[in-house]
């Protein structure tokens, strides 16, 4: 479903501050795997999801997405094939406009805006029955400005959209991080239900190493710009945090460092 | 108070705020919806009333077609701005000063000079409205405004327009959504200045000439107008609809404000310099309301820690 082959990154080419972001990162996704990525700070998590994206074109490699060549499409057209969940709450949504008016745009994501009318009865009954699923009494306020939401709601209402039309690829960046611990789970929860039950590809960046484990069927870890530890299966299944912080221990020969990971 | 109201000629000044208040519309879809301050309106407001009174007197066209193509003008005069910020990369608001800049030498070539008159007496079966018949110069701008407002409710309620304020209000999650950010600023500067350069022909055709100088300025207007509505419209403020006519209504109590003060003795000379000040405080409210509340918050923080 999503092939990532020899993408490298580097940020501020030939400045002090250059950056290697990505360094020959290759993985290649199933349809219907769910992987969780961690690392330390600087790892290249995120930069793989933006690459991903299109956020900004790769210096070499290629990008496939469903047996398509995305690598130097825009990111907006690259949108059709992807949901995506930021790790800010405020970034998914658009703060000014109606619930139903920012479900609208979701599920109109990859088609043409043209001028037909965007809100039909007939829309507002689908997104009240989408939002219904969500738990958290949205279809009642359809027409309440997002910005009056909590950041929990917004990031709950952010993955619906992600999800409203099914898209290839689903990737999450650390989407519970600026969420207190109970709405988190929920978030996370949510995320694994949409993702199970559609049978959605995913990729979910994640600080906290227990979720890492217990989510998703495939787990990597990142470190300076490579994929260090790739693990699937059963194996993955029997993991600890333990054995992980030992073996990126082991992989890098340096100590797990990221600032959140450990309050975990 | 209310004879000195009636002696200035009220409906007069209300005309006049409306064509204003209808500029401070393309303003406040710049401004407001795309958040993007475009200096562009100063040029095209004029290019509007150029072309309007060229298209008239040299050319003899019927007075729609003559509104049409001052709206086409303003169209092109927002698309040479949009170019310059999203395929030149420039600042939106540098973007904005480059086309002032060159429409100042476009407007002189269509008026061939610095003013010409679109005098009322020898085309007064042509010309919509005027200051000579000030009660129905009113009338009809104010249907026209409202015709305007009506036909952009409706473009702002299709997917289409939906997705133009997705992009000013979120540009990272329109694109997230498939949205093409830099095209929906293109064509949100070109109706904006469409409707500025619309509303220059109005203007020409009631003062009766166009002047390579009378769009100068036309953003501060037009932000005096939004703001002079966002205060009063605050506590309704949902529908676009309502947002758009509190601009209208802004500019004609800009007009009539700027008509007494000037009736109870200001020097017109000193106008700008109001006006520019005014413009300031307003847009400067909600800073300082911000920075109070931020040093009331601190000084909490630290009355609690003594407390402890």
């Amino acid at each position: 479903m999503l092939k990532i082959n020899n993408i490298s990154k580097t940020f501020n080419t030939g400045t002090v501050n250059e950056k290697k972001a990505l360094i020959n990162v290759s993985l290649h996704l199933k349809e219907g795997d769910f992987v969780t990525v961690i690392g330390g700070n600087g790892a290249g998590k995120s930069t793989l999801l933006n690459s991903v994206c299109g956020v900004f074109n790769i210096d070499s490699g290629s990008i496939e997405i469903d047996g398509a060549d995305v690598t130097r499409l825009s990111e907006h057209k690259r949108a059709k094939y992807l949901g995506r969940v930021f790790q800010d709450p405020m970034m998914g949504t658009a703060a000014d406009m109606q619930i139903m008016e920012n479900m609208s745009l979701a599920y109109r994501r990859g088609k043409k805006h043209g001028l037909s009318w965007a809100l039909t009865s007939k829309e507002k009954k689908v997104y009240k029955e989408m939002l219904s699923q969500l738990g958290l009494g949205l279809e009642n306020r359809m027409s309440s400005k997002v910005g009056l939401l909590s950041g929990g709601q917004r990031q709950a209402l952010t993955l619906l959209m992600a999800v409203a039309q099914k898209p290839k690829v689903l990737l999450l960046d650390e989407h519970t991080a600026a969420l207190d611990p109970t709405t988190a789970g929920k978030v996370l929860e949510l995320s694994d239900k949409f993702i199970s039950e559609n049978n959605l590809t995913a990729m979910m960046i994640t600080h906290n190493m227990k979720d890492a484990i217990a989510y998703g069927n495939r787990l990597i870890m990142m470190n300076e710009g490579r994929i260090i530890y790739d693990v699937s299966g059963e194996e993955k299944k029997n993991l600890t945090v333990d054995d992980l912080l030992k073996k990126f221990a082991a992989l890098s020969g340096e100590e797990f460092a990221n600032d959140r990971a450990l309050l975990n | 108070m209310l004879n000195m109201i009636m002696s200035f000629g009220l409906p007069g000044v209300m005309a006049q705020g409306i064509i204003w208040g209808l500029m401070a519309i393309g303003v406040y879809i710049t401004f407001k919806i795309l958040d993007i301050a475009d200096l562009t309106v100063d040029g095209s407001f004029a290019t509007g009333g150029a072309v309007l009174v060229m298209s008239v007197t040299q050319y003899g066209m019927n007075i729609w077609i003559s509104l049409l193509l001052a709206f086409i003008a303003g169209c092109l005069a927002g698309l040479m701005t949009g170019i310059f910020h999203t395929k030149f990369g420039i600042p939106a608001i540098l973007s904005g000063i480059l086309t002032q800049f060159a429409l100042y030498s476009i407007n002189l070539r269509i008026l061939t000079c610095a003013n010409v008159a679109l005098n009322v007496r020898k085309y007064s079966d042509v010309v919509l409205i005027s200051s000579f018949y000030t009660t129905d110069a009113l009338i009809k701008c104010a249907i026209f405004a409202a015709i305007i407002i009506g036909l952009l409710y409706l473009f702002f309620g299709t997917q289409l327009g939906q997705s133009l304020r997705a992009t000013g209000c979120n540009p990272n999650m329109s694109r997230a959504n498939g949205i093409n950010t830099e095209r929906n600023k293109i064509l949100g500067l070109v109706i904006s200045n469409g409707v500025v350069a619309l509303s220059g022909g109005l203007l020409a055709q009631y003062q009766g000439f166009a002047d390579i100088n009378m769009g100068r300025g036309a953003i501060v207007i037009g932000l005096a107008a939004v703001i002079i509505g966002e205060v009063l419209f605050a506590k309704i403020y949902r529908n676009l609809a309502v947002r758009f006519t509190s601009a209208i209504v802004g500019g004609i109590l800009y007009y009539v404000i700027i008509s007494l003060v000037l009736r109870m003795g200001l020097k017109a000379d000193d106008l700008k310099l109001l006006t520019a000040l005014v413009v300031a405080i307003f847009l400067g409210i909600p800073f300082w309301k911000k920075s109070i509340m931020d040093s009331r918050i601190k000084k909490g923080v630290e009355s609690n820690v003594k407390n402890q």
